[in-house]
């Protein structure tokens, strides 16, 4: 085992985390302030993808074009969503909003099979974007760098419109305390709404690059990602978005360092593990490797 | 006097009605409505002990896909002949390869299985509060499901186990449901029950009345495995094949939609819900293969069913949040109540009976009014 075969690893690691970190820090800024868990977000990330696909394959449109028609579809997906199974369960537990995201979640699959049928289909990014770089031996497609350059730019813009502008000081204030902020004049409805459109379009792009490493595309494929970027953004600390893009690269790194390294025998346990580093990192630190003081995980 | 208050009534809707429907399914095992009933029974196992966990105790667990397999793939290991496990499962030890248990034995051992999984997971995952529990537990499906897929040795890996003995009769399916319903339904109305709600409803009261919270999470998260794994072991049996896809995140999530559908603070709901999530997916199917309606040919609906099932529980969620049958235990009650079988033997419970049905007619079209009327001033 060289280092530049560890190296490699590494670079994939960091390749497959910053997908995760794109998808967590959706998650990270809906759950941050509705405290719900929305199992559909990986699901909005296929409606996306199918967006994509169906509009270059049968329209022709040109991908970018069609890379801004799916952030709008799933936008407008994740709104329906909100106003009609998250909004109206507001009040309720978080039990129930969990459920009523998982009922969104096996929806929209299922819609998906129905549209598109349950086969795969492959799904092919234009060459320019495939164009596989050197570096030295480890190799990087144009897409992985547009990728993780993408999340650093997401990271530093969400956290800039959350730290100093009065929509992101309005989240902050929701995420702190809804009533009180409604006392104070804030419509939550609206920043909800604000989130969800994020979140939305964050999902869409997430989508847009997980297809693009997978190279095909089916309706299930969203959902265990999802999950995954669910456990990256608790082990990063969930509501931090910092927390979320750091939790997706550990969680990769993680991952790929697990199974490039480990006897190949326990290789395919990795989604495995990565649900019990979730249990070993909520038992230790409940809160997270960045979370905020806000307690009541365990 | 109403009519669901008479015991005679209840005899004959809850006891007489369904035993009848029983014996018609021992009798056409085999068919493919038998089929459908067994599955049936395993469900209200399935969802009445996850109701103890979910809504007697206040805990969301989504994990019961995992205790299922594990029951499934213990009776697998110990109902196989020799012959097939030297070819399904080479890697068992010697003691284990040549021994086949009894049925019911069998089941008890794939309860006891899943409970110690139980066990492990709970102590380190029990501690987690509100959904961050649930996360945990489809954690523990995903982990199972990991295990089954690649220890080829044992567990054949993806192919599955394949050619279990056909034991799930609808006698055994049966017995052992009413069995775990009845346990339930002592349990829940013992003061171990009343620990359990009073934990649900506010913890740390619960707490300064001297209910401990540990032992009280863990063990209805055990006894709710244990019963899972006796369904786990009875559907096996029943399907003949079981792999680890049978047993994941949308298995799980069916049973969850099933409890809360039909009511998961209620056992009485559990029975509701397992019947409607039964046997309205049946109805549905033929959208998935396309049908005729109204003379309009539809197109394949390839997950249909699915659809309009996930849209339900959206309602259900949103418009009557205690499911169905909300708190009402009327199925239980009148399964296990000594008065229902009495009422066969009391006069009185005849005459009243004849009472209420000859009265049914006015007495709804009172209700009605009343509510209508009522409705209306509320309204001004």
């Amino acid at each position: 085992m060289d280092t530049l075969y560890v190296l490699s690893q590494l670079v994939n690691g960091l390749k497959l985390g910053s997908v995760y970190a794109m998808v967590a820090i959706g998650y990270s800024i809906v759950y941050g302030i509705l405290r719900l868990i929305n199992f559909a977000h990986g699901d909005i990330m296929t409606v996306a993808v199918y967006t994509i696909l169906s509009l270059v394959t049968i329209f022709g449109l040109p991908l970018w074009m069609s890379i801004g028609a799916s952030v709008v579809m799933a936008v407008v997906v994740g709104l329906i969503a909100e106003r009609t199974a998250y909004r109206p369960l507001r009040a309720a537990g978080e039990e129930t909003t969990l459920v009523s995201s998982l009922a969104v979640s096996i929806f929209l699959q299922n819609l998906m099979m129905m549209i598109f049928s349950p086969q795969r289909k492959a799904f092919h990014l234009p060459e320019n974007l495939t164009f596989l770089h050197n570096f030295n031996g480890i190799r990087l497609s144009t897409m992985n760098i547009i990728t993780f350059i993408a999340v650093i730019v997401i990271l530093v813009i969400l956290t800039f419109v959350i730290k100093r502008t009065r929509v992101g000081m309005a989240m902050r204030a929701c995420s702190d305390n809804m009533d009180a902020s409604r006392l104070m004049g804030i419509n939550i409805n609206h920043v909800v709404v604000i989130a969800f459109i994020i979140g939305s379009s964050l999902a869409a792009l997430s989508g847009l690059m997980l297809a693009g490493e997978y190279k095909t595309i089916d309706p299930m494929m969203g959902f265990v990602p999802g999950l995954k970027a669910f456990c990256a953004a608790v082990l990063g600390g969930i509501g931090s978005l910092g927390g979320a893009v750091l939790g997706g690269f550990v969680l990769g790194v993680a991952e790929m360092l697990f199974a490039g390294l480990m006897p190949t025998e326990i290789t395919p346990y990795r989604d495995a593990f990565v649900f019990v580093v979730l249990i070993l990192v909520l038992m230790v630190r409940p809160n997270g490797i960045l979370g905020s003081r806000e307690g009541g995980r365990s | 006097m109403r009519l669901r208050d008479n015991h005679l009534f209840r005899l004959i809707i809850f006891v007489i009605l369904p035993l009848i429907g029983l014996i018609v399914t021992s009798m056409n095992s085999g068919s493919y409505y038998s089929g459908l009933v067994h599955l049936f029974g395993i469900n209200i196992i399935l969802v009445a002990s996850l109701n103890l966990v979910n809504g007697y105790s206040g805990m969301f667990s989504m994990g019961h896909a995992a205790f299922m397999a594990i029951g499934a793939y213990a009776s697998a290991m110990l109902t196989l002949t020799a012959d097939q496990k030297v070819f399904l499962m080479p890697a068992l030890p010697d003691w284990l390869m040549h021994l086949t248990l009894p049925f019911p034995v069998t089941l008890l051992v794939a309860g006891v299985l899943a409970s110690v999984t139980a066990l492990l997971i709970g102590f380190p995952v029990l501690r987690f509060k509100g959904h961050y529990l649930s996360v945990a537990t489809i954690g523990l499906i995903v982990i199972v499901r990991a295990v089954l897929d690649n220890e080829d040795q044992i567990t054949n890996g993806a192919r599955g186990v394949t050619g279990l003995p056909d034991y799930a009769s609808t006698g055994i399916i049966f017995s052992v449901a009413i069995l775990c319903l009845f346990v339930l339904y002592r349990l829940i109305h013992s003061s171990y029950g009343r620990g359990l709600i009073a934990m649900r409803d506010d913890w740390t009261a619960a707490q300064t009345l001297g209910v401990n919270l540990t032992t009280k999470k863990l063990s209805a998260f055990l006894i709710s495995a244990f019963m899972a794994g006796m369904a786990g072991g009875l559907w096996g049996h029943m399907q003949s094949v079981i792999s680890g896809k049978f047993f994941y995140i949308d298995t799980s999530f069916k049973i969850v939609e099933t409890s809360i559908i039909g009511g998961m603070f209620s056992l009485s709901g559990a029975i509701v819900g397992s019947a409607l999530m039964t046997f309205i997916p049946e109805l549905l199917a033929p959208l998935e293969t396309g049908i005729t309606l109204f003379g309009v040919q539809l197109p394949e609906l390839y997950g249909a069913s699915n659809m309009i099932l996930a849209a339900a529980l959206i309602l259900i969620i949103i418009f009557r949040r205690q499911g169905i049958m909300g708190y009402s235990e009327i199925i239980t009650d009148s399964l296990f109540s000594r008065e229902t079988y009495l009422s066969l033997f009391r006069p009185d419970q005849y005459s009243s009976l004849a009472k209420a049905i000859v009265t049914l007619p006015v007495r709804s079209w009172q209700s009605l009014k009343a509510r209508w009327v009522g409705q209306k001033h509320k309204s001004l």
